[in-house]
């Protein structure tokens, strides 16, 4: 598991509250933005001496290619006071490869939404709850029916 | 203050799950002997709180004083408790949770409300009886106490909002509560009190702290608030906030921060 670092903390427009956003480092999925550039080793400070160890190391690779067992999902628009949102979500071999705006409100109101700093994250923090031994899980009320399906019916079967 | 505890190769659990409110409500009591009674208790009294204070039978107590066959002060001592916290919560969201506005009919619904309460004063049953390390999770809105195994907290996924088989952050609670509102949520869209627009500026909001009364309360009435949400909640002493954003940001606020599972 990759550690994770805070890369922004901002404040709210009161002033009042410290909010945390953090990622994880993208070291599985390359990432379409440069806000992402991580500066370690590359400072234009650092003492003339090359560093070989702490070299940057090649680039990201550029998009990978698709595979064959890629399967994706789309989600619901989701109209925001911003303007409508539309997010897609690419598995591979069970795990989230890429996770893609189809539709996003413009830049200007973007930024206004909350902090520019942030990066994009839920596309590094999906995990596989049989890996990630959580006893439960918290979500916004599923239905009696739906519960059969959900994760907690996986760990409440778990046992004994 | 821990009792040396002998360590299985896996922890000794009783999980039971029943099906109330809607939705299902499962107990994980992890006390090595432990009565089933108590629990069975407790699901008898959560069955009691969904028969009196359900809209959708029309004999429900809650019904019976919507309609004036039944005055408030003849009513039960939990109906007159839930109307109180309903009247306290809407004063302290600044009208963000108003249990009369959620429904499009206006008639009164503190349904919002009931189920962390209900879930709140089932744990107490629990511990009245002298459960110690246990969980119950109703419908995703969450309480623990003790551990679930000698050495170590509870380990809570917060679903991810766009997969519903994923976790998308996990946090650590000794006792504690975590409710969670989201655009996923069954039946209608949460509309703004204050608006009647749908709260869809955040895909959820997450709140942790000690009473599952306030997080399923605050939960309600910050996914309500969208992006001013967070915030909020961080304002409310002991609690704090997850929220994930359509722009897919996870934004913490300090005391969920410090529950984060590293």
């Amino acid at each position: 598991m990759p550690k994770r670092g805070i890369i922004a903390s901002l404040l709210t427009a009161a002033g009042l509250v410290l909010l945390l956003s953090f990622k994880t480092p993208s070291d599985t999925v390359p990432t379409d933005t440069t806000a992402l550039t991580r500066p370690a080793a590359t400072r234009p400070d650092a003492t003339s001496a090359p560093d070989t160890t702490s070299a940057p190391r090649p680039t990201a690779t550029p998009t990978p290619a698709p595979q064959a067992a890629d399967t994706t999902v789309t989600g619901p628009v989701i109209p925001t006071r911003y303007g409508d949102v539309q997010l897609q979500v690419t598995l591979s071999d069970g795990k989230i490869t890429d996770v893609t705006a189809i539709q996003l409100p413009n830049d200007r109101a973007r930024s206004a939404y909350i902090s520019s700093a942030a990066a994009p994250m839920l596309r590094q923090e999906a995990l596989q709850a049989q890996s990630a031994q959580i006893d439960l899980v918290s979500g916004a009320t599923y239905t009696s029916e739906a519960y059969a399906e959900s994760l907690q019916a996986i760990l409440d079967q778990n046992h004994g | 203050m821990a009792e040396p505890m002998p360590l299985g190769p896996r922890p000794h659990r009783m999980v039971r799950v029943e099906h109330i409110m809607g939705t299902a409500i499962s107990v994980d009591v992890r006390d090595r002997s432990f009565a089933t009674s108590a629990v069975d208790a407790m699901f008898a009294y959560l069955r009691d709180v969904d028969d009196r204070f359900s809209p959708y039978r029309s004999n429900s107590e809650v019904n019976r004083l919507g309609r004036g066959e039944l005055a408030l002060a003849d009513s039960s001592r939990d109906l007159r408790q839930v109307l109180a916290l309903c009247e306290q919560l809407r004063t302290s969201t600044a009208g963000n949770f108003d249990a009369r506005a959620h429904r499009s009919d206006g008639m009164l619904d503190p349904t919002g409300v009931v189920k962390g309460w209900a879930v709140e004063q089932a744990a107490w049953m629990l511990d009245d009886a002298g459960a110690r390390n246990f969980a119950i999770n109703a419908g995703g809105d969450v309480v623990t106490r003790g551990q679930p195994e000698p050495g170590r907290r509870w380990r809570i996924g917060i679903r991810h909002p766009m997969l519903a088989d994923r976790v998308a952050t996990i946090l650590e609670l000794g006792a504690g509560a975590v409710a969670t509102s989201g655009h996923y949520e069954r039946g209608i869209h949460i509309q703004q009190p204050r608006t009647g627009r749908p709260a869809t500026d955040l895909l959820s909001l997450s709140v942790i702290g000690p009473s599952l009364t306030y997080a399923d309360a605050y939960a309600t009435a910050a996914f309500a608030m969208g992006s001013d949400g967070p915030a909020w909640v961080a304002r409310q002493p002991g609690y704090g906030a997850i929220a994930m954003t359509p722009d897919q940001q996870v934004v913490w606020t300090p005391i969920a921060w410090e529950r984060r599972a590293v």
